[in-house]
């Protein structure tokens, strides 16, 4: 699906969400009659310094007032911007600070859901969509931390090689399914239905906390997660 | 580990934090023999992935997370082991730090943790539960922030603090850095890969020290403290960072937000950090990287003042 497309379905009733130089910033109202707030990155912009300011002062406006409206995050971004200038300025602190304001957001009433429809990668990754309290996704989405050709490099392993293992093993190899068996999306959603009806579904359901270590472990794409971060818990809770 | 019951003030003074391991780094820097780990190598928790790589495992999987006294008070500690696997966010090593932080969250009344970072990010033999660990990492340090417990980076090891690294370390309360404290996104060698050697040169040491390294992030505010390469200096600095740290709520977000659009503002068109340090009013910003860190901390402290507020 286009971005107009989506937009259309997510807002049969329109919206004011306006694209410049590949940030989304606006807002649309919801099926119940609510309003969401939307903040995203489209056309697999690569994420830099000066485009994080402008999504992080969109959430916090948000937040400051008040209220319970939920925050959609879309995104189809490259990777956080590979660059002197960004490195220089601190780039790790922008990603951080919009990881910030999302959970802050969420924390304080604000439901915040995440849509990959395209692409996205890494810190930019992290930083945005990986950060809302709901992930999902459109299917043909295609999230990397790092393509096979770089992995190839690193691992000193042919891309054939990494390939026949991804068979065996999701846990490195790049793509949406991949992804979702480790926990990080929690539905891939239909897009012969409507966006409209699936997001009001889906801000009905999903309760606060993380539990995506829980996931990964029913879903079989992550073993130990889980079970270690439990155990380190309640040891750290309860000294013997 | 082999928990010593004493640690003198020159063991503090005489060791290099660079040179010293995850477990000696815990044990010289919290108060002596106060250090319990929770599961320790004996227990042999290692990644399940790495067999596929024919890669050896460790029995820690490079990360020590327990619980210690700092000063006579208690605290959580979590220290990544950056010569294994160069301190790469796996499936079990990010999951500890998940569940320490997870503790400090649900801790009543609540203690600090110290983070000492030393990583290149996510390790790619298990990329999707490394880069989730991230994620899950950053939002319980938040939850546990909300809570009141004060989150202190220590970044100062041999891999400095990369990729997912450097945005956890983005969202502690406070960061102590030293000079061996590189602090990014991308490392040098990814920004050459993916832009070419014209947009930055990864053999050119001094570009990627002034760059990443401990003093610009000092200049710039992207850390609170600058200190010597010894654990002595990294105990002074968590125990300041600890009382000064902020707590985490909207006010400080949007104090946060202002420090960094005036950043963006003063030295958006900077070219190299040398400019920024100038700009900073600096007057010999050349001589910069070859300060003591004595001369260099009074020169950081006029330029700009450590502020509190906004991280």
């Amino acid at each position: 699906m286009t971005l107009a497309e989506i937009l259309a379905s997510l807002f049969p009733a329109g919206h004011d969400v306006v694209q410049d130089r590949g940030i989304l910033l606006g807002s649309g109202p919801l099926k119940d009659g609510g309003h969401i707030t939307v903040i995203g990155v489209a056309d697999r912009t690569p994420l830099g310094i000066d485009d994080l300011v402008r999504l992080s002062g969109h959430v916090l406006k948000a937040v400051e007032a008040g209220g319970r409206d939920p925050i959609l995050v879309l995104i189809d971004s490259d990777s956080q911007r590979m660059s002197k200038r960004d490195e220089l300025l601190g780039l790790n602190e922008f990603l951080a600070h919009l990881a910030k304001c999302l959970l802050l957001a969420d924390m304080q009433a604000h439901h915040t859901v995440g849509l990959l429809y395209g692409h996205s990668a890494a810190g930019a990754f992290i930083a945005t969509a990986m950060s809302t309290r709901t992930l999902v996704a459109l299917p043909g989405a295609t999230p990397v931390v790092m393509d096979l050709p770089s992995m190839s490099k690193v691992t000193k392993l042919t891309i054939e090689t990494l390939q026949e293992k991804a068979k065996s093993t999701p846990v490195f190899a790049p793509g949406l399914d991949n992804l979702a068996q480790t926990g990080a999306v929690l539905a891939i959603w239909d897009d012969k239905r409507s966006l409209a009806d699936q997001l009001q579904t889906v801000l009905g359901e999903a309760a606060a906390g993380d539990r995506r270590d829980r996931l990964g472990k029913e879903r079989k794409g992550r073993p130990k997660a889980a079970d270690i971060a439990e155990r380190v818990r309640e040891l750290a809770l309860h000294p013997a | 580990m082999t928990d010593q019951k004493t640690v003198t003030p020159f063991q503090r003074h005489t060791s290099s934090w660079y040179e010293s391991s995850a477990r000696d780094r815990v044990r010289l820097l919290l108060d002596a023999g106060s250090f319990r780990e929770f599961i320790g190598p004996e227990a042999r928790e290692m990644s399940p992935h790495l067999d596929l790589f024919d890669l050896p495992k460790q029995f820690d999987d490079g990360i020590v997370v327990g619980r210690g006294m700092l000063g006579g008070k208690p605290l959580f500690v979590a220290a990544q082991e950056g010569r294994f696997m160069g301190g790469a966010f796996g499936e079990v090593h990010g999951a500890k730090l998940t569940g320490l932080l997870r503790a400090a969250r649900d801790t009543r009344p609540a203690i600090p943790v110290l983070i000492l970072f030393d990583t290149g990010g996510v390790r790619l033999q298990e990329a999707n539960a490394g880069e989730l660990s991230i994620s899950e990492i950053m939002r319980a340090l938040v939850e546990a922030r909300t809570a009141g417990a004060k989150v202190v980076g220590l970044i100062g090891g041999r891999s400095g603090c990369y990729g997912g690294g450097g945005l956890i370390a983005g969202t502690c309360s406070a960061l102590a850095v030293s000079e061996h404290g590189r602090i990014a996104v991308s490392g040098p060698e990814v920004i050459e890969t993916n832009r070419g050697i014209e947009e930055f040169d990864s053999k050119d040491k001094s570009l990627v020290w002034r760059t990443m390294g401990g003093r610009n992030r000092r200049l710039i505010g992207g850390a609170d403290a600058f200190v010597d390469d010894t654990i002595e200096a990294f105990r002074a600095a968590a125990l300041l960072l600890i009382e000064r740290a902020p707590a985490f709520d909207l006010d400080m977000l949007k104090a946060e937000q202002a420090r960094l659009t005036e950043r963006l503002q003063r030295f958006g068109d900077c070219a190299d950090a040398v400019d920024i340090w100038a700009r900073e009013g600096i007057a010999d910003a050349r001589s910069v990287p070859g300060l003591s860190t004595e001369a260099f901390t009074a020169i950081a402290d006029k330029a700009r003042e450590p502020r509190y507020d906004a991280r």
